[in-house]
């Protein structure tokens, strides 16, 4: 009877599972399928998987493309693609099924888990498929999520693959699939040796989870693979080392401060606790006191206190205990992990100085302007920051009207430094040119031009941020290994940054235009009487200025925001950025990027959880280092710093 | 000569002091907008200030409320923080208006309060927050944390099998509150704290290789990484730059946000984001009737058809109507017998189900988590049933005994273990 | 003395007396009704303003030290100020909400309950140590003045001792303030970070009184201190300190020469008007609610020039007739009162164009009006300066000379 009835049961709960075809299985499960999740969806797909039914794999892939929907009349399923007047419908076993209005439809849109899910019961098929996109695709699905039942049709489709590549990666899989779930100790530690020092994260992902641990308090030393000990105030508080023997059941609680408050309030007797008077209690101590006394008549229980907690901790060891019960094994992927981990450090270091170098292009960038404006003439531009505003939206303009992103970048940065030279040079006429005995109100004329310039910016495009978007070739990140990497659209930037260097350095040095800018600064009336036209000079050099901070806008609208704000970002730091590194000189303005984009990658690094403390930190050692070096990193002998 | 400029300036006083008496005379029942026009929020809240006129211009075509027309007061606290409270204290004493919708940021809000709950005004909030407060004044229509970090939350360890968080935020109050309220939840889910990296960058920060760098490396232990964002405006669109061109795809390290809606992600190209995640309470995507009208209503009325709709404008859209109900109910305008019968109104949301105002001022909600498309909108991937808002949260200690009712208990921050209302007024 | 000292000012009577009687008409007028509390609150704040501006001017206008900073200083006092009205506002929460707990509070839990109040969750159970004085009301008056005065004392001394002037001093200025306000804007500052202090219009202890008496309180409190203000640096200026900070303005190394201790005038300068600064912000922030460290972005300060610089330079007056104009125009253009102008093509939204208009002041008052609207005084009064008819302007052409280039 009762066997019976556990048949009985065996065939109900298997029912819905054991339909024949991939369509039966949906349709029995349809409830399932269509509010599908990674909690309750698992037999269905691995019904799907098991079935046997040649159309299993292509409904599978459909759902995961979330190309399958349900006619909402009578609950069919099909594979659905979308067109002008709805679905065209398919059904499930390839067969053209006609035409259905958007609203008859259900579309499935399984959540990025039970695609996972849907992907790894794909991987069976897909593994030794004909198209290499797919292998492909299976590979990643096995890497993203492994499991030890991959192993076997892993290793099985090693031996047919024909594409060297995939070939390499299926052997990798398999080996990093070998080191955690295959069961021979021996065949795990040759797996774990043969990668050497790896740098892939793959690998790291794959050994770190063998070394995880947990902590285990106990009075007798276990006979687990013990990873070490842990002394109490060395390796863990003591707090920490005793709450674990009171999770263990090794020790009583301690007695919080709110549970001798709860009990105190319990045990008011006649406005007094324990003999203490209430009005007494406004003290920790007479708090204490009472609850001694307490204690001490029985009516609450005993707390652990300090010396009994301290006697405890004495009594009992505290240990990290490997999960991974294999020592042998253990210990090989320790010595591993600790291989990879110096060379890690030392990319992660590569990076770093990556990073930082970005960084100070960004800045170099930024400031390139700036320096020939206020550090060749002497100019302080505030609305500088409104100059690379206006490049990046020029690109963003550019680009509502050339739809290729790649001739569109080619356009906009000649155009960026169109527009913003002809700004440039107005300004200068207009107003900067009667202000040049007075450096401190050609600081605040240019404020002024830069509020209004901000807000007519803001009238004109919104205070909605703009798409300026790089050209595809600029998509992406130079991948060295998988610690260091850096985005191509970075690379773009730093290269940028160098050619303006060598354009400015041949500018002023070779050209005729040079010479007449150094004359005129070093000496304006004996450069007129020699024949040159400071007026034009200056306004030529500070166009020049000017059209530069275009172009970076250009440059830092592709990788970052492009608003009416993006300029007063910077506008500050590439004031300092001048001042850090000395004034008139080009090299100064390197310097000073250099200096400051390393400096707070640095700061970063030794804060990663908050980047703003970063930037503070780098504004205070830019305060004082001006302190000590008034005139900058390079200082120019003659042309005098805050003269 | 200084008498003149006196005189001048007097004449300027009176004209400033007395503006808008002319208005007096009218039969109308103002309502108070107060939301930034200029200034960095403009962004954001112009579309809440055209909202609220749309939905007033749209009752007076009904007939208005009480047989009285409705009349917009427009202001514009620029951004402001300080000037916020200025504003308000104008619109209740000098425009006398029955009721506020308006502020977007928590310190927008912050410097309201204190002049709503002198005055008594009653103000509408519509933005997603980090709850902590329930105020007599404020009904509070956009999600606390439990309708839409904690849910979001959920989803990545049910249905991604997310192991280890990155917490990213920016750094002021919402992205704190809501990350130490998600910390708490998800050691008490089993999290190790080593495996939560939280970091927190200035407002619009725009260098992000680092960060999605170190993002990136936490995966080196082998643990499903899955990026929680609260992450503010426009800083956002370098993240996401930064994100596609690491090639961080959503299938190896899925970024869900909090603060990113269909109309952030008009600055950006979304082809490289595709299957990122949002959680909201509406999107413009949802399939309903009532989403519909409100479409075509809003482009009807902006005279744009490529305007998005958002997640604070059905919080406006709800907020308004509940309170059209409950003047209607209470048949006046008044503040506190309006309040009572904001308690237990409901409303269709846009979403399919139906909304109701509780005793603490929240909403119940349902939390929707959406997959960028590369359209820019987003795919609704799951939504779950109507979550009544907790204002006091229940997962960190200092906050689960708190309790805020205004139905019987009367009190915003009522402490349950001593029985007894820690304040009144609130905590600003 | 005292007759020589008013006869070389003769602006300071006519000025206190204005003064006073836009004293006493904002008080009737609030009395009976015709202002609204919000614009005595304005008024208030701007007399405030006034009085930062009037620092300013000292600093800017007399020293020719053009700090960029000064806002940070504003702030400062805001935020000393605000601590104690937070939190002596919510001891008053918390000791009456403890009183029903069954047991007497312990001065811990106090502590405990205060600080989970200001912070919330973002924040741990224990105040920040910057919160040690906020208990007492004198203590935080007096850090009201020290801790702006002496972060300007290390800040000017190590500036002013390593030779740091002109536009170098002002974004060196401009560093700090945004150094500080990056500060501020974290969390972990222990001031609540980017919400800031608020709810400080409620002075503790006086729920009773209306904010209608309490902004009229504030702006007698403020009217007063600009008075004072006024007064003590028209002593100051008349004097042979007012001399020789000229001197340095005009041309720093013949004073330095002559054996002044430039650097010492100038760190005297810098510090009395950061303390003056300061001042004005502890009275301007308990009108205005609120303070974030938004007050501190650069740009305040840079408001700030502008105020003088429209005032007109070099006179104390026109420092207050620039900071209040600005400031009052500004609040009127963008409280969307001022009407727009419809220009067939486009309408000008004052709203949106504000900005532009004051930008486009701004410019041209500093190229054709260098001494602002001061400068009308002087026009009005007949004094007018020599045309040098394009002469040399001395030998320091960066500072401001009493004769402008005219070039």
């Amino acid at each position: 009877m009762r066997i019976l009835l556990a048949c009985l049961l065996a065939l109900l709960f298997a029912a819905p599972l054991r339909a024949e075809t991939a369509a039966e299985i949906l349709s029995a499960n349809a409830a399932l399928v269509e509010k599908a999740s990674r909690q309750t969806i698992a037999p269905v797909i691995d019904a799907l998987g098991a079935s046997g039914d040649p159309t299993a794999a292509q409904v599978l892939e459909a759902w995961g493309n979330k190309a399958l929907g349900i006619r909402k009349s009578d609950g069919i399923f099909f594979l659905i693609t979308a067109n002008d007047g709805g679905y065209a419908l398919t059904d499930l076993i390839g067969a053209p099924a006609g035409q259905a209005a958007k609203s008859d439809i259900t579309e499935l849109k399984p959540n990025a888990g039970v695609r996972g899910m849907i992907a790894t019961a794909l991987v069976q098929f897909t593994l030794s498929d004909p198209d290499a996109l797919k292998r492909a695709a299976a590979l990643e699905s096995i890497a993203k999520d492994p499991k030890p039942e991959a192993l076997a049709p892993l290793r099985a489709a090693i031996t047919n693959e024909s594409d060297a590549k995939l070939k390499a990666q299926k052997q990798r899989l398999e080996r990093l699939l070998t080191l955690r779930f295959e069961p021979d100790s021996a065949a795990r530690i040759k797996a774990i040796d043969s990668f050497g020092a790896d740098l892939g994260l793959d690998l790291r992902a794959a050994l770190n989870p063998l070394l995880a641990t947990t902590k285990l308090a106990a009075a007798e030393t276990p006979t687990t693979n013990i990873a070490r000990e842990l002394k109490p105030g060395r390796d863990l508080t003591e707090i920490e080392a005793y709450d674990l023997l009171v999770s263990a059941n090794l020790a009583p609680a301690r007695l919080t401060i709110e549970a001798a408050r709860t009990a105190l309030i319990a045990n008011l007797v006649n406005g007094a606790v324990a003999g203490v008077p209430l009005a007494d209690l406004n003290t920790q101590a007479a708090r204490d006191r009472a609850y001694t006394a307490l204690e001490a008549a029985g009516t609450v229980p005993q707390a652990a206190t300090d010396d009994e907690a301290a006697a405890a901790l004495k009594a009992h060891h505290f240990y990290d205990i490997y999960t991974e019960p294999d020592a042998a094994v253990t210990t090989a992927a320790a010595s591993a992990l600790q291989y990879i981990g110096h060379k890690v450090a030392a990319m992660q270091a590569a990076d770093l100085a990556l990073d930082g170098l970005s960084l100070a292009s960004i800045y170099f960038l930024a400031a390139i302007g700036l320096a020939i404006t206020f550090g060749v003439m002497g100019v302080i531009n505030m609305a500088h920051g409104e100059f690379i505003t206006m490049g990046a939206y020029t690109g963003y303009v550019v680009q509502l009207y050339v739809p290729n992103y790649t001739a569109s970048i080619l356009i906009a940065l000649p155009l960026a430094f169109a527009v913003t030279f002809a700004v440039g040079v107005t300004m200068e006429r207009l107003i900067i040119r009667h202000l040049y005995k007075r450096p401190l109100e050609t600081l605040l004329a240019t404020f002024g031009i830069s509020i209004a310039l901000q807000q007519i910016l803001k009238n004109v495009f919104g205070t909605q941020a703009r798409p300026l978007t790089s050209p595809a070739w600029l998509d992406g990140a130079l991948n060295l290994n998988d610690v260091v990497s850096i985005s191509y659209i970075r690379i773009a930037i730093f290269v940028l940054a160098l050619l303006f260097l060598t354009f400015f350095l041949w500018l002023m040095k070779r050209t005729r235009l040079g010479l007449e800018v150094r004359a005129v600064t070093q000496n304006p009336t004996m450069a007129a009487s020699m024949g040159i036209n400071p007026d034009r000079i200056n306004m030529l050099t500070f166009g020049l200025g000017s059209g530069i901070a275009g172009i970076a806008g250009v440059a830092i609208g592709l990788f970052a925001k492009v608003t009416s704000e993006l300029g007063t970002d910077y506008i500050v730091q590439s004031f300092m950025t001048v001042v850090v590194g000395g004034v008139g000189n080009i090299w100064g303005a390197l310097a000073g990027a250099t200096m400051i984009g390393g400096l707070q990658k640095m700061i970063e690094f030794l804060n990663p959880s908050n980047t703003l403390a970063a930037q503070t930190y780098m504004i205070l050692f830019i305060i004082l280092f001006i302190q000590f070096r008034p005139r900058g990193i390079i200082a120019l002998k003659g042309r005098a710093a805050g003269d | 000569m200084k008498l003149t400029r006196r005189s001048l300036l007097a004449s300027g006083i009176a004209a400033m002091a007395l503006p808008r008496m002319a208005f007096a005379a009218g039969e109308t029942i103002k309502i108070g907008v107060l939301h930034s026009l200029s200034g960095t929020m403009a962004i954001s809240e112009t579309t809440l200030k055209d909202t609220m006129l749309m939905l007033i211009e749209a009752q007076n075509a009904k007939g208005g409320l009480l047989g009285k027309q409705l009349e917009a007061v427009v202001v514009d606290p620029a951004s402001d923080w300080p000037l916020f409270a200025e504003k308000a204290r104008e619109l209740l004493t000098v425009s006398k208006v029955d009721v506020m919708f308006g502020c977007w940021t928590s310190v927008s809000r912050k410097s309201v309060l204190p002049v709503i709950e002198e005055l008594n005004g009653l103000l509408f909030y519509p933005v997603q927050y980090e709850g902590e407060e329930s105020s007599k004044n404020v009904f509070y229509t956009g999600a606390a944390p439990n309708q839409q970090a904690i849910p979001a939350v959920d989803y990545y360890l049910e249905e991604l099998g997310v192991k280890k968080f990155a917490l990213l935020g920016t750094d002021y109050v919402y992205p704190r509150t809501t990350n130490n309220i998600l910390e708490a939840y998800l050691v008490s889910k089993g999290i190790a704290k080593e495996d939560i990296f939280v970091n927190y960058t200035p407002f619009g920060h725009s260098d992000w290789s680092k960060i999605v760098g170190d993002v990136v490396a936490l995966g080196a232990d082998g643990k499903k990484v899955g990026v929680i964002s609260t992450i503010n405006g426009d800083a956002n669109i370098g993240f996401y730059k930064e994100l596609a061109a690491a090639s961080v795809t959503a299938d190896k390290l899925p970024v869900c946000a909090f603060s990113v809606g269909e109309e952030e992600l008009a600055g950006l190209d979304t082809s490289n984001l595709v299957g990122h995640l949002a959680a909201w309470n509406y999107f413009m995507s949802a399939d309903t009737p009532e989403n519909k009208a409100f479409i075509e209503q809003w482009h009807a009325y902006i005279k744009d058809e490529k305007r998005p709709t958002n997640d604070p404008m059905e919080a406006h859209y709800i907020g308004f109507n509940m309170w059209v109900a409950a003047v209607t109910a209470a048949g006046t305008t008044d503040v506190d017998a309006v309040s009572d019968a904001m308690i237990g109104q409901k409303f269709p949301n846009l979403t399919g189900t139906v909304a109701e105002m509780l005793p603490n001022h929240h909403l119940t909600k349902p939390v929707l988590i959406g997959e960028i498309r590369a359209d820019g909108q987003f795919d609704i991937i799951s939504q779950t049933e109507p979550v009544p808002g907790d204002a006091w949260t229940d997962f960190l200690p200092e906050s689960a005994v708190l309790e805020a009712d205004w139905k019987d208990l009367k009190c915003g921050m009522y402490n349950k273990e001593t029985k007894t209302c820690v304040q009144l007024k609130s905590n600003y | 003395m005292t007759r020589s000292f008013l006869i070389r000012t003769p602006s300071l009577l006519i000025f206190i007396a204005c003064l006073a009687l836009f004293t006493i008409g904002v008080t009737l007028a609030a009395h009976y009704g015709l202002m609204s509390t919000s614009f005595v609150k304005t008024l208030g704040k701007t007399l405030c303003l006034c009085l930062a501006a009037l620092a300013m001017d000292l600093i800017w206008g007399y020293a020719g030290i053009l700090s960029l900073g000064h806002m940070a200083f504003f702030a400062l006092g805001g935020y000393m100020i605000g601590m104690w009205l937070m939190y002596a506002r919510t001891e008053e929460i918390v000791v009456a909400s403890l009183l029903n707990s069954g047991l007497p509070a312990t001065p811990e839990e106090i502590q405990q309950g205060i600080a989970s109040q200001i912070f919330g969750v973002v924040g741990a159970s224990d105040l920040p140590t910057i919160w040690s004085f906020a208990h007492s009301l004198p203590l935080q008056l007096a850090l009201v003045v020290a801790l702006p005065g002496l972060l300007a004392l290390i800040f000017g001394w190590l500036a002013f001792r390593s030779r740091v002037t002109g536009v170098y001093l002002s974004i060196l200025t401009q560093a700090m303030t945004l150094a500080l306000a990056l500060y501020l804007f974290q969390n972990d500052s222990g001031l609540r970070g980017n919400n800031g202090l608020s709810g400080l219009q409620n002075l503790p202890g006086l729920d009773a009184v209306s904010q209608d008496s309490i902004s009229l309180w504030f702006f007698w409190a403020s009217a007063a201190a600009l008075a004072l203000a006024y007064l003590t640096l028209s002593w100051i200026v008349s004097g042979k300190f007012g001399s020789v900070i000229r001197a340095i303005r005009d041309d720093e190394a013949r004073v330095r020469f002559l054996g002044y201790s430039v650097e010492g005038y100038k760190l005297f300068v810098f510090t009395l008007t950061a303390i003056i600064v300061a001042l004005a912000g502890a009275l301007y922030y308990p009108q205005a609610g609120i303070i974030n460290p938004a007050e501190l972005a650069p740009i305040a300060s840079i408001y700030l020039a502008v105020w003088v610089a429209i005032g007109g330079r070099g006179r104390l007056y026109g420092a207050v007739i620039g900071a209040a104009v600005v400031s009052l125009l500004s609040s009127w253009f963008t409280g969307g009162r001022a009407p727009s102008i419809p220009l067939g093509f486009m309408t000008i939204n004052w709203v949106d164009w504000w900005q532009v208009l004051l930008g486009a002041a701004f410019v041209c008052v500093t190229l054709f009006a260098p001494k602002g609207i001061g400068g009308l005084f002087d026009y009005f009064t007949g004094l007018h300066t020599p045309d040098r008819k394009g002469a040399p302007l001395g030998p320091d052409q960066g500072s401001l000379q009493e004769k402008e280039a005219i070039e």
